[in-house]
């Protein structure tokens, strides 16, 4: 055995050779970062142009480029991805094995990654300019009407969904046959729960996903007509599919948020997680439930009312686990020895916004309402709180709360807690008035509006500046704190943190658990 | 559990690749498939069958009348004038009806169109049966020349009994560049 089993290669060819699920996460999480910062800028470029009503600073055209893209890099290439670096990152350390059980597959899944957001990005400098047509790219605008980079677009969704496939197959492999002896799964931290159903829902939808994009590269191209009338196929056929895969991809983005705050909410409450079997059932039910509600995207496409009701009473029913699991939170906090650090605050936070967003979708799950509410703000209010406020809040929390085991250097606290307060509030000044506008009748995916949504359009803008701006505070946080944190050797950097990755040392060394922890 | 390896690291991954690839598969296999029968089956979309009806003889249900409202669309980018000779036909259940669509080509050149069906109330798509349907087949029509196009039709005795008018509409689509494809393809 050389010395190179010790620690990490010199320069560059360590990251781009490497196999070690530290340096892949890490990998992960900046290429995370950089695309938040990029799917935030095309944000804060909506933003800017709806602070008033009329055409000020951009195009329409450029404007629905802008929203396409937002969506597309802040699910695909933001969200996930964070997820999956934070997953290569706990879950051997979690579950006690030295690494992930496919390292060479784990290198490839992270570096095909950049190039196909590269393609996606490049977009913007093509003829004709970038996706325009939504995020959920409903046939036709995405066949018949699309841009000619339409082509380049379905690439990287292709090259993506492989890395998310690859990724995927690595955690189940990883969590069903690496964990230590005596980590059976009633055993295991809810992080890696949720994120082995996760990866199993993409197992599963990823490959839609894929179809889908593979049909309209054939209508384009190949003279096929699976969404074209004319030629006999349905554009509804599309948004079927799309929201066969869309929706498990929304349960894929906020199950590992769940893991998360089942992690840390317990930390600092010094109380272990309430209910944690019914958590494991509820995440469960979650997942199932997921491929029979999709419909409830497309109510007002013309189902017949026997199909609305089906898909209205199973939306609804997912409010049962998800119920299980707000209170299963709240009971863990019931009289714990509460402090509020940084990650708690993100966890509380993600707590209160959250279960906003879950209620404004049990509103939009009403079939009779939904008709008013379809394609409003209302629906961009909803997702935003549990997108934004489910799932980057959590990351955040996991930042702080892993960020002094991953670099043996502690944040700064105050800055921290400034971040989080700094984010709650832009975040509400942003989305909470969308609520009322959209209500109002204040369509999504508009570049223009009527006089009587502008202030609270301009008050949405200035939330989301201050959103945005928050999260520089928090990019400079993480980075002073790697260059120039307090060091820490402590295993334990949280009293109350309680699973095996705090019984390494800190900073994590390069390889742990070459010799399995025996779990009792 | 089948074992399709000793290892059981590989043994996870072959039986993963192998969910992965048959869920791409059945969306093609699968999916479309059972979407197009669906709406046959139950008229969702307002689908009318895509192939002649071979009439039954079941008599003529003569104290019955429905009316049947007729409706033509352009699509986006199509310049023929497109149209029913009548907007509105009474009929009984069981009789054969004949109608026919007027189409004129104002463009020099020839063209291909082919005109979809929707019917209204969707749940009435099941009984309506057409014997013969210029929506069947494209329709070629060279430059600056008009054509009238046949439909025979037959509703069918079973339509429930509060359904008293039936909207048919088309909406007729360019379909030249397709059509050429084929033809090149001969």
């Amino acid at each position: 055995m050389g010395a190179h089993h010790h620690g990490p290669a010199k320069g560059l060819s360590r990251w781009l050779f490497t196999t070690n699920h530290k340096d892949i996460g890490t990998m992960y999480l900046w290429f995370s970062f950089s695309m938040f910062i990029l799917g935030g800028a095309f944000a804060m470029i909506t933003r800017a142009e709806l602070f008033q009503p009329g055409m000020q600073l951009i195009n329409p055209a450029f404007f629905n480029q802008m929203t396409t893209l937002h969506g597309l890099i802040m699910v695909f290439g933001a969200i996930m991805p964070s997820f999956v670096g934070l997953a290569n990152w706990m879950i051997p350390m979690m579950i006690g094995a030295p690494d992930m059980a496919l390292p060479r597959m784990n290198n490839w899944s992270f570096w095909i990654l950049p190039p196909a957001f590269l393609i996606l990005a490049s977009t913007l400098f093509m003829e004709g300019g970038a996706p325009n047509f939504g995020w959920t790219f409903y046939a036709p605008l995405s066949t018949t009407y699309a841009p000619p980079s339409v082509t380049y677009f379905i690439f990287s969704i292709h090259v993506l969904g492989l890395s998310s496939i690859m990724g995927s197959i690595n955690i189940i492999a990883t969590v069903m046959n690496m964990r230590a002896p005596g980590m059976t799964y009633m055993k295991m931290p809810l992080f890696v729960w949720t994120w082995l159903i996760t990866a199993f829902l993409l197992v599963a939808v990823m490959p839609v996903l894929a179809g889908a994009v593979t049909m309209m590269l054939m209508d384009i191209h190949f003279g096929t007509s699976f969404f074209s009338a004319a030629g006999g196929g349905d554009p509804v056929l599309f948004q079927h599919i799309f929201w066969f895969f869309g929706h498990p991809e929304v349960y894929i983005i906020i199950l590992p948020a769940f893991g998360v705050v089942s992690q840390i909410i317990p930390a600092f409450a010094r109380k272990p997680l309430f209910g944690y079997d019914s958590m494991v059932y509820a995440t469960a039910a979650i997942a199932f439930l997921s491929f029979v509600v999709w419909a409830h995207h497309m109510y007002t496409v013309g189902m017949p009312v026997a199909g609305e009701l089906f898909f209205m009473y199973a939306t609804m029913l997912i409010a049962v686990p998800t119920g299980v699991k707000v209170f299963n939170w709240v009971t863990t906090m019931w009289r714990g020895s509460m402090t509020f650090e940084t990650p708690m605050l993100f966890c509380i936070g993600f707590l209160v916004l959250f279960t906003i967003g879950g209620f404004t979708g049990l509103m939009l799950s009403i079939a009779p309402a939904d008709f008013q509410y379809h394609d409003s703000y209302f629906v961009v209010a909803h997702f935003h709180y549990v997108m934004v406020a489910g799932a980057v809040f959590s990351m955040s929390a996991a930042v702080y709360y892993w960020l002094p085991k991953w670099c043996g250097r502690m944040y700064n606290e105050a800055m921290g807690k400034t971040h989080f307060w700094i984010s709650f509030v832009g975040f509400n000044i942003a989305f909470f008035p969308q609520h009322f506008v959209g209500l109002a009748g204040m369509p999504r995916r508009i570049p223009d509006y009527a006089l009587q949504f502008a202030d609270f359009n301009m008050i949405s803008s200035i939330g989301a500046f201050i959103y945005g701006a928050s999260q520089i505070l928090f990019l400079y946080n993480v980075v002073a704190t790697i260059v120039a944190g307090k060091p820490t050797s402590d295993a334990k950097t949280w009293e109350g943190a309680e699973g095996l990755e705090w019984t390494v040392a800190t900073p994590a060394p390069y390889h742990t658990f070459e010799t399995p922890p025996q779990v009792r | 559990m089948l074992r399709v390896s000793s290892n059981p690291v590989v043994d996870t991954v072959v039986k993963l690749t192998s969910t992965a690839v048959v869920m791409f598969a059945f969306v093609f296999v699968v999916m479309v498939p059972l979407y197009d029968v669906l709406c046959d089956a139950l008229g969702i979309n307002g689908k009318t069958n895509g192939e002649a009806y071979t009439a039954v003889q079941a008599g003529v249900d003569e104290s019955r009348t429905v009316t049947i409202q007729f409706v033509a669309t352009n699509n986006e980018g199509m310049p023929w004038d497109f149209g029913p000779s009548v907007t509105m036909m009474k009929v009984h259940p069981g009789a054969s009806n004949d109608t026919v669509f007027h189409a004129r080509n104002p463009l020099p050149q020839a063209m291909v169109a082919q005109a979809i069906p929707s019917v209204s109330p969707a749940r009435a798509a099941a009984y309506f049966h057409k014997t013969e349907c210029f929506c069947f087949n494209q329709q070629p029509l060279d430059g600056d020349t008009s054509a009238e196009m046949p439909l025979q039709f037959i509703i069918d005795r079973e339509l429930p009994g509060d359904i008293h008018t039936i909207t048919l509409s088309y909406t007729i689509f360019d379909v030249t560049d397709m059509a050429k494809g084929a033809i090149a393809a001969r």
